[in-house]
């Protein structure tokens, strides 16, 4: 297997490979998603594809299984043109894949989802619903699925859900399947298993594109390796050849460890400080299990870790947004009832969100508007709101904060990204918090409005009071006295000022951390 | 059934399929009790008439709660197969009205009746007519929202204000009396000695249901209104499907209309108005979900039937007429809570 994987694809001698892109550009708008990309994927391969966030991954996706046109560049599989854009049937007997998102219709039977749409042979004739689920049977046995056909899908476990979706893509006859995340919401121990059912189809000769944030993954599973960074293809080679240091290096690119350095600040003789938020043997269903966490006084402390490693639903957690199974979280030394969100803002805790459209603003109300949600009580008496006041209010944070806006009554939604994200911490900064969590705070923000919005996160800190930034973006854990690894749910490793990028990548993408990696794994099924 | 020859050999070739296959069964039985749930109420609800009064368990009484339930029942089975598919038409209560009024409008003669109309087209076309006219504003309905892309709810809260609008203004706002016979022949006729219409509406239940148990595009409703997405990578044509489903919502609706304006043998001015209430609640209560891609239209069925069983029962004992509204409101509160309960899945 590692000879084929080895073996330029495109070799004379080969067989055509399953699926190959060349020179594929796309834009949408003004964003380049994809700048001369190329991929080639040979039969029986397993081949990972890996980049950060914003790498061009999904867009590519999109175009090899036939959902997006590329603007420039052509696509084949088996050495065959791909076929017309919009016939779904074509593409799917060519290129199956599981997308990150489910689609499961929780309502109908397993053997109906794989069904879906075929269930008889034409549109008037009836279905004959024994014969489907034999039908069910077959195929789920084929690829060793043991789950009911009659069963309701919304029944199933996660795992279960996904080699339903595996077994259906491959069912219209691909040889090759991309696999988007699969791993993303599956344990350590689904994750063995759809290992081991991948590499049961491999030996089929089925070939694989991988997806994953997790490069230990990439590692256990897969013979060849892409990295895509900023939209363009960087390098494919190997897995066996490309040491964990080399890999993260491509991903990161060289630019990275030589970033602007926010802030260079000696770390404050904090032991001494006041403990503002902690965080005590936490437990949170489906996102972490006995975390404990302090900030103190003074303090910006990072929270990292990839999609599905829990921090963000340790972020908001601390802002009252999810109810705890276990554990406490304290503020300032006051308990803050979990799952309430007046009490986590009368304990103190500021909010930014991590999706600034869904979570964080009323897109059509004015900067103002937005900026004082949190303060209301504060702009008149008897539970009034007094415009004078709230426009007062507004121009002090709109200065304070270096809002770009024609005025304060202008619909937030005017407003350009970086701007709108300053309303968003804004807002959270405006009841003045002892503890100020801002999840993924430059999510979407050009660099200058990244360096103030950052800056300013900084001086909260600064002022006494104590940040909390979750994030994997390293520009913004940069700002931080002291960064916080989270992995599957479980703390893996801490890092003091002046660590390396290599390292803390490392560590949220789960490499040389393995022994975390399966105790985590571990516990969560000892529950 | 006849479909197993082919596929007996990989099924006597393990056993474990076979006892997964048992397994199956129940559950299928098990879901299948769930759209039965309220037969128990419908039952209960009988056994009340019979001991309040004599009269409820005769063959007369009967069909006349059947006969009352034809019109509501067609537009609960319109109102359910749009359900189903995720979306909402609440036009269907004007269409029942306007629907006729339009077709015998087109029909009438233009002179010598109370009711002038165009006299466009002979007697017999007022039932074509008609139905076209229902499938017409059906597909109007559906290019607003699917074309458009405007809001579902809002655009058929619209349509029944003008549609119910446009009848009073073509009917001058009279109840039209003098209605070809073709058209009334429907509501009127009694085959077997049971009125044409129950007929009709049964067989129109039986190939609704069929159509969503066995058939392709049947299936694909449950798929659209449970996962539109998920459907459209399936392949499902998710749009046309959707805009078939509003004009046979139409086309019923008019049915509907052809059928009460045969049985009272007039078109009253406010035919249907008000009636979108009761079909949603009927609807609800019989199990299928306001966000589609739950229930079926038997179960529909029964809640049209407790609905029209609970005013009869009160009728016969003797419950004054004015307490009907309050206590018909009544039993959709409480059969929302007994379904709710009994199915143990929340209705959100």
């Amino acid at each position: 297997m590692a000879d084929t994987a080895t073996a330029p694809a495109t070799g004379p001698g080969h067989p055509a490979p399953v699926a190959e892109a060349t020179g594929i550009s796309k834009r949408f708008g003004a964003t380049v998603a994809l700048r001369d990309a190329r991929i080639s994927i040979a039969a029986g391969e397993s081949h990972a594809l890996v980049g950060r966030n914003g790498a061009g991954k999904s867009t590519l996706v999109s175009i090899l299984t036939g959902l997006q046109q590329p603007d420039t560049g052509s696509l084949r599989f088996s050495g065959a043109p791909a076929p017309a854009f919009g016939d779904i049937d074509a593409w799917r007997s060519r290129v199956a894949c599981v997308y990150q998102r489910s689609t499961i219709i929780g309502e109908l039977t397993v053997a109906e989802n794989l069904f879906l749409n075929r269930q008889s042979a034409a549109a008037v004739q009836p279905i004959r619903w024994k014969q489907l689920r034999l039908r069910a049977e077959e195929l789920l046995s084929e690829y060793g699925v043991a789950v009911d056909p009659a069963a309701r899908a919304r029944d199933l476990t996660v795992e279960q859900r996904q080699f339903v979706e595996i077994a259906r893509a491959l069912s219209f006859g691909a040889r090759f399947i991309i696999l988007d995340e699969p791993t993303a919401k599956l344990d350590a121990r689904g994750i063995g298993r759809l290992f081991d059912k991948l590499g049961d189809l491999q030996r089929q000769g089925v070939a694989f594109l991988f997806i994953s944030h997790h490069l230990q993954e990439v590692y256990d599973l897969c013979t060849t390796v892409t990295v895509y960074r900023d939209a363009a293809h960087i390098l494919t080679a190997p897995v066996a050849e490309l040491g964990h240091h080399q890999l993260v290096e491509a991903m990161t690119g060289e630019s990275a460890s030589s970033g602007t350095v926010l802030v260079s600040r000696p770390p404050a003789a904090r032991t001494g400080a006041e403990e503002l938020l902690a965080i005590d043997g936490l437990t949170l269903s489906g996102a972490c299990r006995e975390l404990s966490l302090s900030v103190r006084s003074g303090e910006v402390v990072g929270l990292a870790g990839a999609t599905a490693s829990g921090n963000v639903r340790v972020g908001e957690a601390v802002a009252g947004l999810h109810r705890a199974e276990g554990g406490r979280i304290s503020v300032g030394g006051r308990v803050v009832r979990t799952g309430s969100v007046p009490s986590a803002l009368a304990a103190g805790v500021g909010l930014v969100p991590e999706e600034r459209h869904l979570q964080g603003l009323v897109n059509n109300r004015s900067v103002a508007e937005n900026a004082t949600l949190t303060v209301t009580d504060q702009l008149g008496p008897f539970g009034t709101v007094l415009p004078a006041r709230t426009r007062t209010f507004a121009r002090r944070m709109i200065r304070d904060l270096d809002i770009k806006t024609p005025s304060a009554t202008t619909p937030v939604s005017a407003l350009s990204g970086g701007n709108q994200q300053k309303v968003v911490v804004a807002r959270a900064m405006a009841t003045d918090p002892h503890v100020l969590v801002a999840i993924r705070p430059t999510n979407g923000v050009d660099v200058k409005s990244k360096e103030f919005l950052l800056g300013r996160i900084r001086q909260v800190a600064d002022d006494g009071k104590a940040a909390l930034i979750v994030s994997d973006e390293l520009d913004d854990l940069r700002v931080c006295d002291r960064v916080v690894v989270m992995f599957h749910g479980r703390v893996v490793a801490e890092f003091d000022h002046g660590w390396k990028d290599e390292h803390v990548v490392a560590a949220m993408e789960g490499v040389g951390t393995t022994a975390a990696y399966t105790a985590s794994g571990t516990d969560k099924h000892g529950r | 059934m006849s479909a197993t020859t082919d596929l007996t050999e990989p099924a006597a070739s393990a056993a474990e399929p076979a006892a997964a296959a048992d397994v199956a069964r129940r559950r299928v039985d098990l879901g299948r009790f769930r759209e039965l749930s309220l037969i128990p109420a419908v039952l209960v609800l009988m056994l009340i008439g019979f001991i309040v009064s004599p009269a409820f368990l005769t063959a007369d009484n009967l069909i006349g709660v059947l006969q009352q339930s034809t019109e509501l029942s067609l537009l609960v089975l319109a109102t359910a197969l749009i359900l189903i598919c995720g979306r909402m038409d609440l036009s269907l209560e004007s269409t029942i009205g306007v629907a006729p009024v339009i077709a015998v409008w087109l029909v009438l003669p233009s002179s010598g009746g109370r009711f002038t109309g165009l006299g466009l087209f002979p007697d017999w076309m007022a039932v074509p007519l008609c139905l076209l006219v229902g499938a017409a504003i059906g597909a109007f309905n559906g290019f607003l929202i699917l074309k458009l892309r405007l809001n579902g709810f809002i655009v058929t809260l619209g349509a029944l204000t003008m549609l119910r609008g446009l009848q009073i203004a073509l009917s001058e706002g009279q109840s039209i009396v003098e209605l070809p016979s073709s058209f009334t022949y429907l509501g009127k006729a009694s085959w077997l000695g049971v009125p044409a219409a129950i007929w009709i509406c049964v067989v129109l239940f039986a190939a609704g249901g069929s159509a969503l148990a066995w058939l392709r595009h049947g299936r694909a409703l449950y798929a659209i209104g449970g996962n539109a997405e998920a459907a459209r990578t399936a392949g499902i044509r998710v749009d046309r499907i959707v805009w078939a489903v509003l004009v046979l919502g139409g086309l019923l609706a008019a049915f509907a209309g052809i059928l009460y304006s045969g049985h009272y043998g007039s078109i009253s001015a406010t035919q249907g108005s008000g009636w979108i209430f009761q079909v949603f609640a009927a609807t609800v209560i019989g199990g299928v979900s306001l966000n589609g891609g739950k229930g079926s239209v038997f179960g529909a069925l029964t809640g049209v039937l407790t609905l029209q069983l609970v005013v009869n029962v009160m009728t016969l004992a003797g419950v004054p007429p004015l307490w009907n509204q309050f206590l018909n409101g009544a039993i959709i509160i409480v059969a929302l809570i007994v379904s709710r309960f009994a199915s143990g899945e929340k209705q959100e």
